[in-house]
């Protein structure tokens, strides 16, 4: 009766794919949007799926196809989408105590850590081998799914003659209020939103394309480090 | 330039997930470096929204955009699947166009 220590029950085992599984049909939704986004924004089916999977984070993905629709050089692009994907630096940190991946799966496991198999492993951090477990086939399922998503969505929005006429250019906004929502718990979050939001409208004319974005979101950050410590220093820590 | 774009940035976002499984530790403890990488996407994913919503080139505009948008965040407060908002919005935006309501 006695089970090695990395052996996980089969019950544990099907409970974390299922909802590994379910994770990767929501985001691959996300990804039909993608998809559609980025051809309409002006980049082809190719370079639409190079971005997932290659890039494989949605959201400097999203911010990578607004610049370039938005007219903003390669420069602009990178940087907002390389500032945007910083966070997984901080994931990765944490997914390497849990992993300690050497070899192929250093490499394999850096593509794989994303928001999702990220907090998937954090969930099941009861036991290593159902965090690993939980990293893997969440990063794995997600990573068909998304870009299987991107195809479908890329192939579609490229038989359009005219995205604007089924208000795909009003998708990409509401894609983005999406990400962001679940993150706007705060008062000093949604000060963030505001700023960035509204400085990055007032400076378009002023500046080259995809520029705004950079000083509204320096702005945010600015606000919400401000406002943050403010908060810290009223509140009492909970 | 496209190309450059999208090889530029996969790579970079690559190497910033693989520094995390190989720098030390400490580099990324800093309190206000966590912060402010709690920070940027929520900045940056704000600023996208004002642009993708109020502005055409360098112009500010404002058309159906806006109701979609609106629409949108009724909709994430009723906590409405992903797809749902885009799909709502999308149509909303169309709608708006059709009746030629707003451009």
């Amino acid at each position: 009766m006695s089970t090695p220590a990395s052996a996980l029950p089969d019950e544990r085992r099907r409970a974390i794919r299922r909802d590994a599984i379910g994770l990767g049909i929501g985001t691959g939704a996300y990804a039909l949007s993608f998809g559609a986004l980025s051809v309409s924004a002006g980049l082809n089916v190719w370079q639409t799926q190079a971005l997932s999977l290659l890039m494989f984070t949605g959201a400097s993905q999203f911010a990578l196809i607004a610049v370039i629709g938005a007219g903003g050089g390669a420069v602009v692009a990178i940087a907002t989408a390389a500032l945007i994907g910083s966070r997984n630096a901080f994931y990765a940190v944490h997914m390497n105590t849990v992993l300690r991946p050497f070899g192929w799966r250093r490499f394999a496991a850096a593509q794989l850590t994303i928001d999702e198999s990220t907090g998937m492993a954090v969930g099941n951090e009861d036991s290593n081998a159902a965090a690993r477990y939980a990293f893997w086939s969440t990063g794995l399922a997600i990573f068909l799914l998304w870009n299987l998503g991107t195809l479908i969505g890329s192939v579609g929005a490229g038989l359009l003659d005219d995205p604007a006429v089924l208000g795909l250019d009003a998708a990409g906004p509401a894609a983005f209020m999406a990400l962001v929502w679940p993150r706007l718990n705060t008062w000093s979050m949604r000060a963030v939103f505001a700023v960035s939001m509204v400085s990055a409208v007032l400076l378009t004319p002023f500046l080259r394309p995809g520029i705004p974005v950079l000083v509204a979101g320096a702005a945010g950050i600015v606000v919400g480090l401000i406002a943050s410590t403010r908060a810290r220093s009223q509140e009492s820590p909970t | 330039m496209i190309w450059t774009a999208v090889i530029g940035a996969s790579l970079i976002c690559y190497l910033i997930k693989l520094a995390g499984y190989s720098v030390p530790q400490r580099w990324l403890e800093p309190q206000v470096v966590q912060r402010v990488t709690v920070l940027l996407p929520v900045a940056l994913l704000s600023a996208l929204v004002g642009l993708w919503t109020f502005t055409s080139g360098s112009a500010i505009e404002v058309d159906a955009r806006v109701v979609g948008l609106a629409a949108a965040i009724v909709l994430l407060i009723l906590r409405a699947p992903f797809l749902v908002v885009i799909l709502v919005a999308a149509a909303v935006t169309a709608l708006v166009r059709y009746l030629g309501w707003m451009p």
